[in-house]
């Protein structure tokens, strides 16, 4: 067993921010601890572009973007174990691993810190009816085999879900001389951002019918054909709308789940809105000195916003290990308003805040013109007006310390008229 | 060379015959048409090592059940193929259920099933406190297992192949001859010569016995089942096997933990396939597997599903028991036809049987003085700390963990492409090391696997199937490349 101040499950974008900004605020003695032989997770098999917009005021590709990070990193003290897999994290903040050259280790952490990310819902998930057939891939795993590996696994490709990750591999497919006949998405909206709808098919003629899935897969050994079926509006399929798409190959871009195990193990509250942990307004969880962020916390859509929410845990963490001060167990609430499918943080205890509050939250439906409103006890603290709502675009609004000092136990951020 | 035995099939019927004649002084191979073993009914079941209640007395079936379920407590271990003893329970709500159960009991204790009871409401809630509440009766047997049926099946083929069984994967027989004692056997690939054949070729059993008989002797009826498999979260909704009262379409849908830990929940019954190889899963059945599993458990959080899948059964039509024994028309074949459930459950019996019968008909048996039995190794998940640096510093391939949901290292899929039974296919790594059984199901494992496969076998990508023969995964290079150097 050997110690250390802070140990940070996963090395991609949210652990390196995380890393970096606790360095920055003191902390010499880091542990990163990543699964794969690279930093950088899943940014390196994403090889288009539009990263860093907001971050670094510049477009990159996911690894330009990652490796902006990784050599931040090496600028710091932090020891970093790649090929590491993090077996338990335990509530007294031991975390144990298993690599090559250690064997099985055991570290006792000051502070930790979760970023593990998240993992794609699978087939399974959906019960897609239909054969056993090869052919069936996440949208993840076939970026892998294209982007990481240079196998190509598929010819002729519907892809089910219009999330981020299934428009950008339409247009890779495409791309790599493959024929995308379709998108298919259940909701009657896009999951994903609307620059990716344009850029990826749009630009490319690529289909994308919406309120429709996928209700019958056919093939022997390999995937030879899709039934698409328009669904109502309780999105059940409608007898009688069939389409056929012959094809090799079915992509699904269905959801993203964060992935808790390990915080389940160490008994971290989970939300069963975002499926991640709850945390406090600085993105520390139900256990002291545990703290989560990135994709493991909320699914983003912007890395830039994993990278500052990061950064936050990362100070956080810092404080948590150089100050001795026992945070006061105050806190308010945060509720889902209006349209309002979750936020986070969940709660805030404000005597923990400097100056402002950022909430992070996602609307459930497409809007136009509505109004933002923070409440509490039914008295509107703050609003704010927006164009456009989407449940595929992050939200936040700001609420500055002298707004939280007048509230109670609960604020309801919801979306009204205007 | 001339074989004393050619058994046909690979399933878990041949492989427990290849594995108790492998014990002796013959020559004996298996022909397999699919590119593994355990891929037919084997594979595709509800995994469980049924007491012994359910089959009429006096029956084939009933005989090789209750031997089966004492084998398998002492097999699986010695194998270590993963099995629990964590029994069954028919569970029943009205007085028509009591008297069903009843029937089951007296016909258990008729059939010699030890720890047989009938229990009370208050019993099944100490037990079963997710069972609904209108469950008031309940046919307990404690000596009911789940098994992992793909283990059990290589368990027992790898250890026929360790003591001399000859495997021919990927031969489908097309022709079978009797020349002066002798059968000649065709596949699409090989010829094979042998004294005795037997039959175990389970979904087409039937095809089999009429190319050597010239008659269609029976015929074997598809009757597919479709499942549901939950994440190892839900795996603790039940801690027996539950099912319904049976009907005449079979035991009903059960809800059960399986072997590693999740919860399986089906399976209903089509019939009328067009196919015998139709494995696949319909709108209909899922949501009637929902529905009728509600009836015992109605807070099954299907959210947490992570796969679908079915299953054929093997069924003879009008007849209700196995087609057991050698042909009477032509000596020296046997037949292990119609083995439908407790077919997985009488596994380790056949070999047995399939030994009386070919001494019977004058086949000699002398023990082998150096047989050897080599278990399945040990998963990850299941060693010590200790157990698990002391393994990584002997191969530091252990160290590096493919698969997260499951928790499989490297050093254990180089293991399982080193064995006895070595097959390029992702399942086939995951029937041997669990790597992709998970929640994400090989989203993030599956390009590792295949890597893995590719360097140790030293094979191009396109030949690395997902499963069975024709379910390639890697089409090409990306803009047709080549192959890094």
């Amino acid at each position: 067993m050997s110690k250390h101040d802070l140990v940070i499950v996963g090395g991609g974008p949210a652990g390196l921010s995380a890393a970096y900004e606790a360095y920055k605020e003191g902390i010499r003695d880091i542990v990163i601890i990543e699964r794969d032989s690279f930093l950088g997770g899943i940014l390196n098999q994403c090889i288009h572009n539009g990263f860093g917009l907001h971050r670094f005021k510049e477009e990159l590709t996911g690894p330009e973007y990652a490796s902006r990070y990784i050599d931040m990193v090496k600028t710091t003290s932090a020891i970093i174990k790649s090929d590491s897999m993090v077996l338990h994290v335990t509530d007294n903040k031991e975390v144990h691993y298993v690599n090559k050259d250690e064997g099985y280790q055991i570290i006792e952490a000051k502070a930790v810190i979760l970023a593990m990310g998240c993992r794609e819902r699978t087939r399974g998930a959906i019960s897609i009816p239909g054969t056993r057939a090869s052919g069936v891939f996440t949208a993840g795993a076939c970026q892998k085999y294209v982007n990481m590996d240079g196998y190509l696994v598929g010819k002729r490709i519907v892809i089910l879900g219009s999330g981020d990750i299934g428009l950008i591999m339409a247009r890779r497919m495409t791309l790599e001389g493959c024929k995308v006949l379709a998108v298919v998405e259940l909701m009657p909206y896009s999951n994903g951002l609307n620059r990716n709808v344009v850029q990826c098919l749009n630009d490319f003629n690529i289909p994308l019918y919406l309120s429709h899935t996928v209700t019958d897969l056919i093939g022997k050994n390999r995937v030879e054909k899709v039934i698409v079926s328009k669904v109502d509006e309780n999105r059940k399929p409608i007898k009688g709308t069939e389409m056929e798409f012959e094809c090799d190959t079915l992509l699904l871009s269905v959801g993203l789940i964060p992935e808790n195990e390990l915080s389940k193990e160490a008994g971290v509250e989970l939300d069963r809105r975002t499926n991640g942990p709850v945390v406090y307004e600085n993105m520390e969880t139900s256990i002291p000195g545990i703290f989560a962020c990135g994709n493991v916390l909320h699914v983003h859509d912007l890395v830039d916003n994993v990278s500052l929410e990061a950064s936050k845990a990362g100070k956080s963490a810092a404080k948590y290990i150089l100050s001795k001060k026992e945070l006061s167990n105050d806190y308010i609430n945060l509720v889902n308003g209006n349209e309002v499918s979750y936020t986070c943080p969940q709660k805030i205890r404000k005597d923990n805040v400097d100056d402002v509050i950022e909430v992070f939250f996602r609307v459930r439906s497409v809007m136009k013109n509505k109004r933002i409103l923070v409440k509490s006890n039914g008295e509107v603290i703050s609003k704010v007006m927006r164009l456009h709502l989407a449940p595929g675009e992050m939200e936040s609004v700001k609420i500055t310390k002298e707004q939280l000092s007048t509230c109670s136990d609960t604020i309801e951020i919801s979306v009204e008229e205007d | 060379m001339k074989y004393d035995v050619l058994i046909i099939g690979a399933g878990i019927v041949g492989s427990s015959i290849a594995f108790e004649l492998s014990k002796y002084n013959l020559k004996v191979a298996v022909v397999e048409k699919e590119n593994d073993v355990s891929l037919g009914t084997t594979k595709a079941n509800s995994g469980i090592v049924h007491a012994g209640y359910d089959p009429r007395p006096g029956t084939i079936m009933t005989r090789l059940n209750v031997l089966g379920n004492k084998m398998y407590e002492e097999l699986a271990p010695k194998l270590n193929v993963h099995y629990k003893k964590i029994g069954s329970l028919v569970i029943g709500r009205n007085d028509k259920d009591k008297a069903l159960i009843e029937e089951l009991y007296r016909r258990g204790i008729e059939n010699g099933v030890p720890e047989l009871s009938i229990i009370d409401k208050d019993e099944i809630k100490k037990i079963e406190p997710n069972l609904n509440e209108d469950i008031t009766v309940a046919l307990l047997a404690k000596s009911a297992a789940v098994v992992s049926p793909w283990e059990m099946c290589l368990a027992l083929m790898e250890n026929a192949v360790r003591n001399g069984v000859k495997l021919h994967l990927n031969n489908e027989v097309k022709e079978i001859k009797k020349e002066n004692d002798c059968f000649i056997i065709k596949t699409d690939k090989n010829t094979f010569e042998s004294q005795y054949v037997i039959n175990a070729a389970g979904l087409y059993s039937d095809k089999i016995n009429s190319l050597v008989t010239g008659r269609d002797d029976f015929s074997i009826v598809p009757i597919k089942g479709e499942y549901y498999l939950l994440d190892k979260g839900q795996g603790k909704t039940v801690n027996h096997v539950i099912f319904q009262t049976p009907n005449e379409l079979g035991k009903g849908v059960l809800v059960s933990q399986t072997v590693h830990g999740n919860l399986i929940v089906g399976p209903n019954a089509s019939f009328d396939l067009k196919d015998k190889n139709d494995v696949s899963v319909t709108q209909e059945a899922l949501d009637y597997i929902r529905k009728a599993s509600a009836l015992s458990c109605s807070n099954i959080n299907f959210r947490d599903n992570i796969r679908n899948f079915s299953g054929v059964r093997a069924t003879i039509s009008k007849f209700d028991d196995f087609i057991i024994g050698e042909s009477d028309s032509v000596k020296g074949f046997i037949n292990f036809a119609g083995i439908k459930s407790p077919g997985l459950t009488c596994g380790p019996a056949f070999g047995i049987e399939a030994k009386e019968i070919l001494e019977k008909s004058g086949l000699v048996f002398t023990k082998k003085d150096d047989f050897i039995l080599v278990p399945l190794p040990k998963f990850f998940n299941e060693m010590s700390k200790e157990e698990i640096d002391m393994k990584i510093k002997e191969n530091p391939l252990y160290g590096r963990i493919i698969c997260r949901c499951e928790t499989v290292s490297e050093g254990q899929i180089v293991d399982a492409l080193h064995r006895p039974i070595v097959v390029p296919s992702i399942d086939a790594i995951k029937r041997r090391t669990n790597a992709g059984m998970g929640r994400c199901q090989g989203g993030f494992c599956g390009p590792k696997v295949l890597e893995i496969i590719k360097r140790e076998l030293n094979l191009e990508p396109t030949e690395i199937m997902q499963d069975k023969e024709g379910s390639n995964i890697v089409l090409n290079y990306t803009k047709g490349g080549v192959k890094d150097e």
